[in-house]
């Protein structure tokens, strides 16, 4: 199974917005991909249409966000169901700070519906950090049953090892992720300490043009969301 | 200057790491980003940040830190202050920010360091 597990929205603000529902889900048929994780800033405010309009267009779709920590770290979190995703989405909104976002800068945070139409804007900047360190995020993450995969851990920043130096040992990752520009033999010769952290590897996308465009194959029993982790916490490069 | 004639003038409250108060302070290094402390801190430096993760202490033990003040009234996450204590590494919490207190640290080191003064 071909899986792109980081994509965004126009939802957020640094997210294109060609990167409406049925768009984002065409592309990734179009390259091929079995499943994509919508995982936008700081919010799962526009997962409710997507899984309507992946369902529509025959793809698997697993709902997730990406978490900005108190030491800005970018995590990737999934969820089997809604009820929580909006467990999780009543954590973000406590725990958002109340900086409001100036779209001239960061760009547009709106929530749309399949046809395009805009149902609501996100007035708080979704690129703040919430209120809550890297811990206690996979705690709850793990608690409400999801998936924690810190996310683009080779980038220079906005990642666990720019952050934090290192990985802490005490840190349950169902995985790790490397973006798409990374070279994964030169990043696993250079952190030798993380060659036994199941990695995967996605686009990252803003635009269009990048969906799919970077992918991980992971193998699960069937399409379950059990089976899906149990793959992911099973996913080597090759 | 020894960690604990810090405390008064930074405005400091201990909050782990007590058995450390004697350590020799050096100097200072200011950052967040814990890869470039590791870089480029020095054995005996204060670590002055507003990160509070676990991970300071490993890195702080790592480097030699003297002792590490977190900025703006941040407290040490509880593995943090128990990793401090087990590694005799002090953390204070100050209400001043960093630039604030750098700057006092900066001026306490050089009149320490300056003959005929002190």
């Amino acid at each position: 199974m071909k899986v792109d597990l980081h994509v965004h929205t126009v939802l957020s603000p640094c997210g294109d917005l060609d990167m409406s529902p049925r768009p984002i889900i065409a592309a990734a048929r179009a390259r091929g991909i079995d499943m994509i994780g919508i995982t936008d800033h700081n919010s799962t405010r526009q997962l409710a249409v997507m899984r309507q309009a992946a369902r529509e267009g025959g793809l698997l779709l697993l709902p997730g966000v990406e978490v900005t920590t108190r030491e800005e770290i970018h995590c990737l979190a999934f969820f089997p169901g809604e009820a929580r995703v909006d467990a999780f989405q009543r954590f973000l909104d406590e725990r958002l700070p109340a900086i409001p976002n100036d779209p001239a800068r960061f760009g547009y945070q709106v929530i749309v519906d399949a046809d395009e139409r805009v149902l609501d804007e996100e007035k708080r900047l979704l690129l703040s950090a919430i209120d809550a360190g890297i811990d206690e995020v996979e705690r709850l993450v793990h608690e409400l049953d999801g998936i924690f995969v810190p996310a683009h851990v080779d980038k220079s920043r906005d990642s666990v090892l720019s952050q934090l130096g290192f990985i802490p040992p005490a840190l349950d990752c169902d995985a790790i992720e490397l973006s798409a520009r990374a070279d994964p033999a030169l990043f696993f010769a250079m952190n030798p300490l993380l060659s036994g952290y199941p990695v995967i590897r996605s686009s990252d996308a803003h635009y269009l043009d990048d969906v799919g465009k970077v992918f991980t194959c992971i193998y699960p029993a069937d399409d379950s969301f059990d089976a899906i982790r149990d793959a992911i916490r099973g996913a080597f490069l090759p | 200057m020894k960690v604990h004639e810090m405390i008064q003038p930074l405005a400091l409250v201990a909050c782990s790491g007590q058995q450390g108060l004697d350590r020799e302070v050096s100097g200072g290094y200011t950052s967040d980003l814990l890869s470039d402390v590791m870089g480029h801190a020095r054995e005996g430096q204060v670590w002055i940040t507003i990160q509070a993760h676990r991970n300071v202490i490993a890195i702080a033990s790592l480097k030699e830190i003297a002792a590490v003040i977190l900025v703006r009234g941040r407290r040490p996450d509880e593995e943090t202050a128990s990793a401090s204590d087990q590694e005799g590494i002090p953390v204070f919490s100050t209400p001043l920010d960093a630039f604030e207190a750098s700057g006092i640290l900066h001026g306490l080191l050089n009149a320490a360091t300056t003959p005929g003064e002190g």
